[in-house]
């Protein structure tokens, strides 16, 4: 039996679909660690690149600093934090997060340095206050690339939340981890696959949000003939 | 085994060696003797214990160290890449006969004898092993009255650290249930192999029982206690020299015989400690060492 077939007929298990260890639960467990990580992750970058974006203040330092985030292996951080905290929660969210945080900061910062300094000095000269220039104008216009972001960094973290199982956890990852030790083949490709997929559900989620998230523009001025 | 007793065969060993080397001719002066190492450093020390061991009686060594799995070094020693690796005995007969049932260090004896490629040789098994055991703290050992793996059916909801593989493989959670009786284990895989991560589980109470390696340090370093295995659960691992048939000359079998009958858990734990720890020694450091400790060079 091939490979496919084999993974074919694992999906198919109805000891897969239900209980602790069943792909349900798993895939909870996933989304789990990844809406968590995710919000933590939004929480820090957000605020940070939305100040840094509107004064232009430490711009260097967030380049630099987010490059180093994003040069941190995700299997080392979580050991080391492993071996500071113990088992739990906290050593898989610090590790995503500190995944999570670069494309967010950048999503931020970028939007709104990418809005056009003419609009801004529009708001300012209509008597706008700095912090109605940052949520009227500023946030509006820079929101795609916000949530393109948001997107990018939930797709990093929902790859890479499978090292949860790697200390203890669970998650999708489980599947692949205990897969390749137990060399199941059909568990692990099992696994992957689940992840792949709940990858793509996601990213078209977001791409509905970054569609809703684009301003919608004036009427077209008809153009000449 | 008492450190005068390893002497008195180790010199015994020696002086055989030195006869067989004047008697016995019929060894080129050509002959060269490949040896090989899995790629992690315990396996490297041994190989290297080999090596210095047989250049000590004047046979040509030639080393390919670090090969990486056995799925890798086997088929080199097949292939006449290399010649001699230090091998594991319940691993290596998993590995050519995934459906063996032996558990117990003869009966795997045995059944290697049989599983073994036509052109590979063992010779004499050593007393050292590297395997899963199964570790406490001192403090539960006491508290619990552990010596064991039996004395831990009397504990409720034991809460157990290893490898992923040990939930569903025999010698792990059924074994514990099927020959020793121990049910409700609440298990947490760790994928480590008894590293930092599963040694910090267990010092932190966040699990009672855990799966560590015979001759990590940390057993040592952290006073922890390894519970017997009086069934045989975990098949023995002990370190046995796997050699091509072609090589295993009288004279390369007794000086790797001596090295085997001096070679215990307790020198591994010891050469693993000084090559992980602070003194960071280097395999044919080591090497030297323990031959000159035991009178073997």
């Amino acid at each position: 039996m091939s490979i496919v077939d084999e993974t074919w007929q694992w999906f198919r298990a109805p000891e897969q679909w239900t209980g602790a260890s069943g792909i349900p639960s798993r895939l909870l467990e996933h989304l789990g660690y990844t809406g968590l990580t995710v919000a933590v992750s939004a929480l820090i970058a957000i605020p940070i690149g939305l100040w840094v974006g509107h004064t232009g203040r430490l711009r260097g330092l967030a380049v630099v600093l987010s490059g180093a985030l994003r040069a941190l292996p995700t299997l080392g951080v979580l050991t080391y934090v492993v071996l500071l905290s113990g088992l739990g929660l906290t050593p898989i969210t610090v590790a995503l997060t500190v995944l999570a945080i670069p494309p967010l900061l950048a999503g931020t910062y970028a939007g709104l340095e990418a809005v056009d300094r003419a609009t801004i000095d529009a708001a300012r000269g209509m008597g706008m206050s700095e912090w109605q220039v940052l949520t009227k104008v500023e946030i509006p216009l820079a929101l795609p690339l916000i949530v393109g972001g948001l997107r990018s960094a939930t797709l990093q973290v929902v790859a890479t939340a499978t090292v949860a199982a790697y200390v203890g956890l669970g998650g999708l990852g489980r599947f692949i981890i205990d897969g390749i030790a137990l060399r199941d083949d059909p568990r692990m490709v099992g696994g992957s696959i689940a992840v792949v997929v709940l990858a793509l559900v996601l990213d078209a989620l977001f791409v509905l949000l970054q569609k809703a998230a684009t301003p919608s523009r004036a009427p077209k001025v008809p153009s000449r003939p | 085994m008492t450190i005068r007793k390893l002497v008195a065969l180790g010199s015994a060993a020696a002086l055989t060696l030195t006869l067989s080397a004047c008697g016995d001719d019929s060894d080129s002066a050509s002959e060269t003797i490949v040896v090989g190492s899995a790629a992690f450093a315990e396996n490297e020390i041994i190989a290297e214990i080999y090596a210095q061991a047989l250049e000590a009686e004047g046979i040509t060594v030639t080393k390919k160290l670090n090969i990486g799995a056995r799925e890798a070094y086997l088929p080199a020693l097949e292939n006449g890449e290399i010649d001699l690796i230090p091998e594991y005995s319940g691993n290596l007969l998993g590995y050519l006969d995934p459906d063996a049932t032996a558990t117990a260090p003869d009966e795997i004896e045995e059944a290697l004898d049989d599983a073994l490629p036509e052109k590979l040789d063992l010779l004499d098994f050593s007393a050292a092993e590297d395997k899963d055991s199964l570790n406490v703290t001192a403090e539960f050992a006491k508290k619990n009255d552990l010596t064991t793996i039996a004395d831990l059916a009397d504990l409720d909801g034991l809460r157990l650290a290893a490898n992923p593989e040990f939930s569903e493989r025999p010698y792990g959670i059924p074994g514990l249930e099927k020959v020793y009786g121990i049910t409700g284990i609440k298990f947490t895989a760790i994928s480590d192999g008894g590293g930092p991560a599963t040694l910090k589980a267990l010092l932190d109470g966040d699990v009672d029982v855990a799966d560590i390696y015979s001759t990590t340090p940390s057993i040592v370093d952290n006073d922890l206690v390894t519970l017997g295995d009086p069934k045989n659960l975990i098949a023995a691992q002990n370190v046995v020299p796997l050699i091509s048939d072609e090589k295993a000359s009288d004279k390369v079998e007794d000086v790797l015989n001596a090295v085997s009958a001096a070679l215990t858990t307790d020198d591994l734990l010891e050469l693993n400690g000084r090559n992980q720890g602070d003194e960071k020694a280097a395999p044919a450091t080591l090497a030297k060492d323990w031959l000159k400790d035991k009178g073997l060079i």
